[in-house]
């Protein structure tokens, strides 16, 4: 599991979000998720994952419940609230105007200003 | 709501177990799913897993940041480091209870001091708006005399200045009530018809005085104090309406003041009036047109105009003052000021500086309580640094460490404090009465709740004072070192025991400097115990009665010297032939020596402005001196002998001209070079007699213990009649038989007289030092509490260093070392912390000393004698301390020390 990238702080709740958001995850799948729908390009602690996900809960944003995984073991899933929901529309929104002000700034040529 | 969130808070508390549980689970889960998907990639189940686990990292970590995650508040780490630190506690019973008994004490006792504190100094007088209420005094600078007290027309001027909404003269005087089954001496205060309506008290009963009353004489009411109506009076519900008797005068009792009611007096006998009567200080028995130089209004308070300052009042008084001065230019010819003070200080008076130094005292005690405390647990540290290596190692933040460990400190103290309160509450009966009566009690002195806040608080900066050095060591460990020790974990590193040095520094420089104080004033005591004091006051008892003060001069019975002989001499005769009684005197209260209890008496009755003979230019010009009136017996009886002249004699009576006897001190101060016998002095009064001084006797400690010195003068009481009176009796007299005895002799002649405040002299002398035998007492408690602390520290910081160098001292004595030089290796780190200690306590306790002074008698504030007795004992005290531990050193076998390991 050699992911190049270090996480941005505070990014790695709305990868988790996101994760989630396509479907109700256990911890361990969260993990796989977010590499996969990063292109593996994304290192993530697995000890610093747990944490994030009870803060998400004690939030309210995630609810959990207790079900058969895909190869029939106990597991804890994790999966989106309504509020949950609304928080990762606008975590994303935030995230985009953020990347697009960033690109822009860094897009800049001297004639431009 | 909050109810529903103490509901979660106390069911995570109680069911833990769940949430933990839960956390198990999906951890395992985590595994097994990893492990499965690593086994699909071709690896076997068991090293599939083991890979898992490895990838996981630190489960305790992991653990430990899900619990913060999942608690998210501080309340619920709280809760969680509570319920650790009981479980650690609990496993260390011994240590948990020394540790506690030593916090407990500390505590208890500073709540105790604290309570009084409060009560004395900190609570506002029991009296509506006490900001207001002042006290004021009038000071004559030209003759340095000061609070002489103030004449009627001046009340008034001040009454009308606009500055007060009240001013009310108060004049404590004792009176004779008859008309119950026995004649009583009552505490009086005569006041201004509005001192009620200034104080803003009502009684319980009836109605106060008209404030607006201004007609001359006394108004012919009174109100009664709770305690008299229940004792003189059976607490009758109809006392109203009803008249007694007050030296021969008719009053009618017009109100019942409630119980707890105290006038704000400077002394026990001024605040526990039982009387209160009301005057407007003119008419009978007062003059009718009273002289503006005439200040017999010994002491007044006032409420001021609300908003104004004291400053502001007492700049206006000034002006006031000066322009009265212009006017009346020779009624003040030594000058005259008036000084406003609050009433609370008068109030509070001396005891203020003794008990901020008990305060001190015992706050020291608690310090060096926590600083040993602080030592055991450094001492813990040691031993359960390796339980923190590890814990650390498995993920425990440092902050985490620090907190935990904090927290138990907390638990520590707080049940500490709250034993400590609970000592105090349970033993709150027999420790007020070790207060001495003469601290004003306005305010019930009670656990409170700013007591109780105060003990809160104590106990959170003691726990925190007492827990920082070792939580600080433990977030500083050093985990290779802890965790590569074997492990017994005893050799800490040397900062702890560099730490646990400074501790017993400090704890001994802190007891140095309250022994130093202790010694000053056990010093001080014992000096005045030992004071030669000039008279023989074994075996002589004084008996007070009181000889009644008509308002109407014209029935009164002792109005004249020779009225009043006749009644003395019999009073004598019938003395005189009581069992046991071989001399017999009749004085004043003034001349009963070193009785506190008189002082306010004595502030009118016993002084006297007179001018001398030849002595001025200015006619005018008058010396305030105090006087006490005897016969001609006292001076043979009390044991003062004779110098220069003679004493008086029975030749000495009302027809034949004044004399008077003066002590030495008296002599040096007035005429200093030359001889007092045959000079005369007469009284400002007008028509006063001139008054030959014919004897002169020793000084002796009549007025004040620590003073041998105070000017004297006697009268002749044949001559100068008083009205209230000591019988003096020496001999083998049944001290307990003596009040009846002297009862039925004094009412034998006049059965309308009471008997009272009968007293052995060394009783008297005794009780005059009972303030200071308290702080005393109370100081060198505390002192030697100390001092057993820091024996207590420093036997631990060497004991546990004998134990650290057992191997050392082994191969020493295997060498050939000589087991006197091992006791004096041992002995010499003792001593060197100890001198360390006197050392840095020597600054402190010259500081200390210096604060003191005040206290002292006699006795420098560096006094060499007290603080060489200190620093010897201090020195034995740490020697004995350090040779326990040291002969455990030189008693060690080096082949057991050396297998040791």
């Amino acid at each position: 599991m050699d992911y190049e990238a270090e996480l941005l702080p505070g990014t790695l709740d709305l990868l988790i979000l996101k994760a989630v958001s396509l479907g109700p995850l256990h911890g361990y799948g969260v993990l796989l998720r977010i590499g996969q729908i990063s292109g593996r390009a994304l290192l993530i602690q697995q000890g610093a994952l747990y944490p994030a996900l009870f803060r998400l809960v004690r939030q309210g944003l995630l609810k959990t419940s207790w079900d058969k995984s895909e190869n029939n073991r106990r597991a804890k899933f994790y999966e989106l609230t309504s509020k949950g929901r609304k928080r990762l529309r606008e975590e994303t929104d935030g995230w985009n105007r953020l990347v697009a002000a960033i690109a822009s700034a860094l897009a800049a040529q001297p004639q431009e200003i | 709501m909050i109810l529903a969130y103490f509901r979660s808070l106390a069911a995570r508390f109680f069911h833990r177990s769940q949430t933990e549980n839960d956390l198990e689970e999906e951890l395992r889960s985590h595994i097994q799913l990893r492990a499965d998907e690593l086994e699909r990639l071709g690896l076997g189940r068991a090293e599939a897993e083991r890979r898992a686990r490895i990838e996981f990292g630190s489960q305790e970590k992991f653990r430990e940041e899900c619990r913060e995650a999942i608690a998210g508040n501080f309340l619920d780490i709280l809760i969680q480091d509570v319920r650790f630190s009981l479980r650690m506690l609990r496993k260390s019973p011994g240590f948990a209870a020394i540790v506690v008994l030593t916090i407990a004490l500390g505590i208890g006792a500073t709540t105790a001091i604290f309570s009084v504190v409060d009560a004395t100094l900190l609570k506002p007088l029991p009296y509506s708006h006490p900001e207001e209420l002042i006290s004021i005094e009038s000071d004559l600078p030209g003759i340095n005399a000061h609070d002489v007290g103030m004449s009627q027309p001046e009340w008034q001027d001040l009454q009308q200045s606009g500055i007060f909404e009240y001013v009310s003269p108060t004049w404590f005087d004792e009176n004779n009530l008859t008309g119950s089954s026995q004649p009583a001496r009552v505490r009086l205060l005569i006041v201004a018809p509005d001192y009620f309506a200034l104080l803003r008290a009502q009684p319980q009963l009836g109605r106060a005085f008209d404030p607006q009353y201004n007609s001359p004489g006394f108004i012919p009411e009174i109100l009664i104090s709770d305690a008299l109506w229940k004792r003189n009076f059976g607490g009758d519900p109809n006392i109203l309406e009803k008249s007694v008797r007050m030296d021969t005068d008719l009053y009618r009792i017009v109100g019942v003041m409630p119980p707890g009611f105290d006038s704000p007096g400077r002394t026990a006998e001024e605040r526990k009036i039982e009387i209160w009567a009301a005057t407007s200080f003119y008419g009978p028995p007062l003059p009718d047109q009273p002289a503006r130089n005439r200040r017999n209004l010994p002491t007044a308070i006032a409420r001021l105009k609300p908003g104004l300052t004291i400053a502001a009042a007492q700049s206006r008084v000034d002006a006031l003052v000066a322009s009265l001065q212009k006017q009346f230019p020779s009624d003040y010819p030594n000058g005259w000021r008036v000084r406003l003070r609050p009433l609370k200080d008068i109030v509070v008076g001396d005891v203020r500086q003794p008990l901020l130094l008990l305060l001190g005292a015992v706050g020291l005690v608690l310090l060096i309580g926590c600083v040993n405390v602080a030592n055991l647990l450094l001492a813990r540290a040691s031993a359960r640094a390796h339980e923190m290596a590890i814990r650390r190692a498995l993920g425990a933040g440092r902050a985490r460490l620090i907190r935990q460990l904090l927290t138990e400190s907390l638990i520590l103290s707080l049940v500490g404090g709250t034993a400590g309160v609970a000592i105090v509450f349970a033993a709150r009966e027999p420790l007020l009465r070790l207060i001495p009566e003469t601290l004003p009690r306005l305010n019930n002195t009670s656990i409170s709740w700013s007591v109780l806040i105060f003990a809160v608080i104590v106990s959170i900066l003691s726990g925190v004072i007492f827990g920082l050095a070792p939580a600080l060591q433990a977030g500083r460990l050093n985990l290779n070192h802890a965790l590569n020790q074997d492990g017994r974990g005893s050799t800490g590193s040397g900062e702890r025991a560099r730490t646990r040095r400074l501790l017993v520094i400090a704890e001994f420089a802190l007891s140095f400097v309250l022994m130093i104080a202790a010694g000053l004033l056990l010093h001080s005591f014992w000096d005045l115990l030992n004071a030669r004091l000039g008279f023989t006051p074994q075996s002589v008892m004084s008996v007070r009665t009181r000889l009644p003060y008509p308002n109407d001069a014209s029935v009164d019975k002792y109005a004249t010297a020779a009225q009043e002989a006749p009644f003395i001499c019999e009073l004598l005769r019938r003395c005189k032939s009581l069992p046991g009684v071989e001399e017999a005197a009749v004085g004043d209260p003034a001349a009963i020596p070193l009785d506190q209890s008189q002082r306010d008496l004595n502030t009118l009755e016993g002084k006297l402005f007179v001018t001398f003979e030849g002595q001025s230019a200015k006619p005018d010009a008058a010396t305030l001196i105090e006087r006490s009136r005897v016969t001609p017996e006292y001076f043979q009886l009390v044991g003062i002998p004779l110098l220069r002249g003679r004493l008086f004699n029975e030749f000495d009576t009302d027809t034949t001209p004044q004399v008077a006897v003066v002590n030495e001190a008296f002599a040096r101060n007035y005429w200093p070079d030359g001889d007092a016998i045959g000079k005369r002095f007469k009284s400002i009064k007008p028509d006063s007699p001139w008054i030959t001084i014919v004897g002169v006797i020793a000084n002796a400690r009549t007025q004040s213990l620590a003073q041998m010195d105070v000017p004297q003068l006697y009268l002749n009481v044949y001559q100068n009649p008083a009205k209230h009176l000591a019988i003096f009796m020496r001999g083998r007299v049944d001290t307990a038989a003596i009040p009846d005895q002297v009862r039925a002799q004094v009412q034998a002649v006049d059965q309308t007289l009471p008997v009272f405040g009968a007293q052995t002299l060394t009783q008297t002398l005794s009780d005059s030092l009972a303030q200071r035998r308290f702080s005393m007492e109370m100081i060198t408690a505390f002192a030697a509490t100390a001092l057993l602390l820091a024996a207590i520290g420093i036997y631990g910081v060497i004991s546990f260093m004998v134990a650290e160098r057992i191997q050392e001292i082994g191969i020493r004595l295997a060498l050939g070392a000589q087991r006197q030089n091992i006791l004096g290796m041992v002995l010499g780190q003792g001593l060197r912390l100890a001198l360390s200690g006197a050392a840095v306590g020597l600054l402190g306790a010259v500081i200390v000393a210096r604060l003191m002074l005040s206290l002292l008698y006699g006795v420098n504030p560096t006094d060499p004698l007290t603080f060489a007795g200190v620093a010897l004992l201090f020195i034995t005290v740490a020697l004995l301390a350090c040779y326990v531990p040291a002969r455990r050193a030189i008693r060690v076998d080096p082949m057991v020390a050396l297998r040791y390991e």
